[in-house]
């Protein structure tokens, strides 16, 4: 049995903070990209011209149904092909957005799909104005239903950014190999990081769990 | 330097064993785990419920890759012994099924009515058999396609043992790469390889999630 030492991380402090802040802006950037291309895809999907419809469908299924580790590094090796040279933070960006975006789309999708088309009508019958319902009736219930997803979503691409290390992408989990290179107390790094990753993990399901109260607080029908 | 070849292919494939390997002994040992946390989640004691909860909790806020240090780098530096590395990412992937699928089972347990549970109680019959024979019969229905997704998870998860260097898929890809310098080639083999095992799991989640919600 070794004995812990803590002390020498400590002196890595600011390679850690700047760890975590690139891992932040990694899921950060990911999941407005994701939230986007999800949008699009989700509306798409439902009234789109067929063959574009098949070919998000494609998209969702591939990103779906393989290991994002191949995604990044696919990612990586792709642009060089055609001449331009990525930078391993903006290949990790783009993989990781196409990533939350496979998933977000089917997200939204379930979303726009848990609104019968009666509560619609029962808008216009109200009297509500064609955007009055578009924001009153579906997009807020919408919302409503897909935000626990969406936040779930949102944590896994936080911890998977862990994979961007893999290109070499300077956020937490890089840090804390080039850490270890450096002192060689593996368990002591391992331990601390996966630790930094829980904390960032309960805080933001805290702010969530906080955000859904207040924003989403009107009775249920339930 | 040289070109893709039946090698490479005899490699990929031969690694893909030891991908079908992982998966295999995760479930092995990840699944009793994980009913083990699915029955502590939703036992009658609330103090063992939060405990687990709060575990769980935890554990799912560890990225698997650090799981994966943890237990090939971390762990035997501590310990000061030797710790193969089919055993430590096997610790790995089973701790991470066990927490997940827990996560998973619990929710069809919960599922199930409490009428359910008054029902089998009333029969006279034991807590175990209460459980065994009446309740998770139903909460298998439930839980199934939602089991059967993660599978897909796991198998895609595997792809991250290729970082401690265990020669599964991933590894095989990347040493393939490194030997051809055809890296989107490589890659994109190995992508179809896990696309080929994983969709036709996603469709068959999908089908059972029609089949068991559609009976309800």
């Amino acid at each position: 049995m070794g004995n812990l030492n803590f002390r020498p991380l400590w002196r890595y402090q600011d390679a850690i903070i700047e760890g975590i802040v690139t891992t932040l802006w990694l899921t950060v950037i990911a999941t407005l990209a994701g939230l986007v291309i999800g949008t699009i895809c989700a509306l798409v999907l439902r009234k789109g011209p067929k063959p574009v419809r098949y070919l998000i469908y494609t998209y969702i299924e591939i990103i779906r149904n393989t290991p994002p580790i191949i995604q990044i590094f696919i990612v990586f090796f792709v642009f060089p092909g055609f001449g331009v040279r990525l930078d391993p933070f903006p290949a990790a960006s783009i993989a990781l957005s196409l990533y939350f975006g496979a998933y977000a789309s089917e997200i939204i999708r379930s979303g726009l799909d848990s609104i019968p088309r009666s509560q619609v009508e029962a808008g216009h019958c109200l009297g509500l104005s064609g955007p009055q319902v578009f924001f009153h009736v579906v997009l807020a219930p919408a919302l409503r239903n897909i935000y626990p997803s969406i936040t779930s979503q949102f944590v896994l691409v936080l911890l998977g950014t862990s994979i961007a290390s893999q290109i070499s992408t300077e956020e937490l989990f890089h840090t804390a190999g080039f850490i270890d290179s450096r002192t060689f107390r593996s368990f002591e790094v391992y331990a601390l990081v996966a630790l930094i990753y829980v904390l960032l993990v309960t805080a933001f399901r805290l702010l969530f769990a906080l955000i859904g109260k207040l924003a989403f607080r009107w009775p249920t029908r339930r | 330097m040289r070109q893709f070849s039946m090698i490479d292919l005899v490699a990929l494939t031969t690694a893909l064993q030891y991908t079908v390997l992982l998966v295999v002994l995760a479930l092995a040992f990840g699944s009793p785990l994980a009913l083990f946390l699915a029955l502590l989640r939703t036992t009658q004691s609330t103090i063992l419920r939060l405990f687990t909860a709060f575990v769980l909790q935890l554990v799912q806020g560890i990225p698997l890759l650090a799981l994966l240090m943890f237990f090939y780098f971390g762990l035997p530096v501590f310990l000061g012994v030797q710790i193969p590395p089919l055993v430590a990412v096997t610790v790995a992937f089973t701790i991470y099924t066990a927490v997940f699928l827990g996560e998973i089972w619990r929710g069809g347990i919960e599922a199930v009515k409490q009428t359910q549970w008054e029902a089998a109680a009333s029969l006279g019959i034991s807590r175990w058999q209460q459980f065994r024979y009446v309740i998770a019969p139903q909460a298998m229905k439930i839980a199934l396609p939602a089991t059967v997704g993660f599978l897909v998870q796991l198998i895609k998860g595997t792809s991250l043992a290729a970082v401690v260097g265990f020669v599964e898929l991933t590894r095989a890809g990347q040493l393939a790469s490194a030997a051809t310098f055809q890296p989107l080639l490589i890659y994109s083999v190995v992508a179809a390889i896990y696309f080929a095992i994983c969709f036709p799991l996603t469709l068959w989640s999908r089908k059972l999630e029609a089949v068991l919600n559609g009976s309800r």
